[in-house]
């Protein structure tokens, strides 16, 4: 069930954000009940010297996480390539979260960029785990550049829409050697499921828990979906069918 | 010899000494001098519009104390007390959609919100932009100015009989309301959380061009405005885990816009503020009220994060009970220091 990047393996095929969360306690429960064992956090939003009173990175040393820091809210590569820099001294992880954002409105990557500071990053020892979009040709493009991993987009961040191209997300998975992790997008567990069962080796979610009515609640479901989608995947599903077939067979059926 | 020494001369702070001494308690509020959360805060009592998915206690709490702030302001005189009541207002179809949850949810606790309709919105507020898509309606959700808070508390409390000084002494019951200081303190988990806010006011004399406090999301950004009779519109604000205090050119770009993208003329005001403050936050964003466990005589109130100018008056009433009595009200448990043990 473990999920490797990059020679770590994680028990947990689950990474999880933590932007959207209303309080830290609602974060704690959710990162706990998600199961995660790898945190995304933007260097932006937080500071790495210990803060009086406690704040997020007390409670993902408490929670046993490992932190994934990430480049949100760069715009363009030189921006994410210094950002990652700052992160990998704060937080002492060559790991990044590599972002690089080509629009307000719809938060989609600039594939153009990003292929550059991946490049750039990779060659400077990173681990790099690039947001993507779902176009099979970057991921690839990504992937050769050297990157751990990759991580396309099921829709805009924070859309809740799910996974609007699957066809595209399989054929990623086939398209490259690295794991594929689909980051953004999901609403319900069922997307979790979806994309696990694509072929994914693991999913990115932030607001579909953070936003919910009961984060810890869908927390769990996340959990449980990535579970039962990674299950489903291997267990060599049925092929779809016109007709019925009668799942109690005909023959050997005595004549009464 | 004193009897109570409070710490942090907040409204908090200012508060439960103005109601300990009114109680016949000898009280000494210590005062370092620096400008604290109340400083920068617009001043919005809104128990309603601020109701979120899983606080339903803290949720009862706001309610409870806002019912006090008639009163509460009667007594202090001209404290920008103003009951128009808040206009909830949505730009796009996503941000309604936003607005219409939580309003579906805070009406689900039966508390006093309505849906309006573009037209009925902009019926109540002519100036506000012909895009919005519509909102709600929260009458219950009044504001008060905190600059004129501060100062009038402090005048009542000296009225009063208490001492504001800046050294500390002994005392028989000390009550730590310092805000963010307070970590240092009590070792609870209090931390700054940062927020910019701006400070307009309305080119021609007089008060500005709408009389309700309107909170908005304006693609995805939320924001609020709340107009003052003297012409003030105080515009924020920004929620960041940050201890910095810089001004950010990306924070005032996205305020303004959100804030003109729902109130066009604002573009015409005069900046006249930006500063960034900083709540003291909690982990379940509710505030610390009650006995330090282990420290005998010691009384925490502090930790009221975005609320604590909406719960002046209950923490005052509850603290000074506690202090009187030494015994605390049933409806101070939830909040206990001893949650964070």
């Amino acid at each position: 069930m473990s999920l490797t990047i990059a020679g770590e393996s994680f028990g947990s095929r689950l990474i999880l954000g933590t932007g959207g969360a209303s309080s830290l306690a609602a974060l704690e429960e959710a990162v706990k009940a998600s199961g995660t064992e790898l945190v995304t956090v933007a260097l932006r939003r937080v500071e790495a010297a210990a803060t009086m009173g406690g704040g997020l990175l007390d409670l993902l040393d408490r929670c046993g996480v490992r932190l994934l820091p990430n480049t949100a809210g760069c715009y363009t590569a030189t921006e994410a390539v210094k950002v990652a820099h700052l992160a990998r001294e704060a937080f002492e992880t060559p790991w990044v979260k590599l972002e690089v954002i080509g629009d307000e409105r719809t938060l989609l990557p600039d594939g153009v960029e990003l292929v550059r500071a991946a490049e750039e990053l990779v060659a400077d020892g990173f681990t790099v785990l690039p947001y993507t979009t779902d176009d099979p040709i970057l991921a690839r493009r990504l992937a050769d550049v050297g990157c751990a991993a990759v991580m396309p987009a099921g829709a805009p961040i924070g859309s809740g829409l799910g996974v609007t191209n699957p066809h595209h997300i399989a054929l990623i998975r086939q398209n490259v050697e690295v794991p594929v992790i689909l980051d953004a997008g999901i609403g319900t567990a069922s997307d979790a499921a979806l994309a696990m069962e694509l072929g994914c080796d693991g999913v990115l979610l932030a607001t579909a828990v953070t936003r919910a009515a009961d984060p810890a609640r869908m927390a769990a479901a996340m959990r449980h979906a990535v579970e039962a989608g990674w299950l489903a995947a291997g267990a060599g599903r049925i092929p779809k069918r016109f007709h019925a077939l009668a799942s109690t067979p005909d023959e050997g059926r005595p004549d009464l | 010899m004193t009897d109570v020494e409070v710490v942090g001369a907040g409204p908090i702070g200012l508060a439960i000494a103005w109601r300990c001494a009114q109680r016949g308690m000898r009280v000494r509020v210590v005062d370092d001098g620096r400008a604290g959360a109340a400083h920068a805060a617009a001043g919005m009592l809104s128990p309603v519009a601020e109701a979120y998915f899983g606080e339903e206690v803290l949720t009862g709490l706001l309610v409870e104390s806002a019912k006090r702030w008639p009163a509460f302001a009667a007594e202090l005189g001209d404290v920008g007390y103003r009951d128009d009541g808040t206009l909830v207002v949505a730009l796009t179809s996503d941000d309604l959609a936003e607005a219409d949850r939580l309003r579906a949810y805070q009406a689900s606790l039966k508390l006093p919100i309505t849906a309006m309709r573009p037209s009925e919105l902009r019926d109540r507020e002519p100036r506000l932009s012909p895009r919005i898509r519509g909102g709600a309606f929260a009458p219950g959700d009044h504001q008060v100015d905190p600059r004129k808070l501060v100062p009038a508390l402090r005048r009542a409390a000296v009225a009063a009989g208490v001492t504001i000084t800046d050294e500390r002494e002994p005392a028989g019951v000390t009550v730590v309301a310092a805000g963010c200081g307070s970590a240092a303190l009590t070792g609870l988990p209090v931390r700054p959380v940062k927020g910019q806010v701006l400070r307009l006011r309305a080119p021609d004399p007089g008060p500005p061009g709408f009389r309700h406090v309107i909170r908005g999301y304006a693609d995805s950004r939320h924001v609020y405005l709340v107009p003052r009779a003297g012409g003030e519109v105080v515009v924020g604000a920004t929620v960041e885990e940050l201890t910095d205090s810089v001004v950010t050119a990306g924070a005032v770009l996205d305020l303004l816009r959100a804030a003109a993208d729902l109130v066009p003329d604002i573009a015409e005001y005069h900046l006249v503020e930006a500063l960034a403050g900083h709540r003291p936050g909690t982990p379940d964003n509710a505030p610390i009220l009650g006995p330090l466990d282990g420290r005998a005589g010691v009384v925490v109130a502090t930790g009221h994060h975005r609320h604590g100018i909406v719960l002046t008056p209950i923490t005052a009433d509850l603290i000074a009970d506690l202090v009187e009595k030494g015994v605390p009200d049933p409806m101070l448990a939830p909040f206990t220091p001893a949650r964070f043990a």
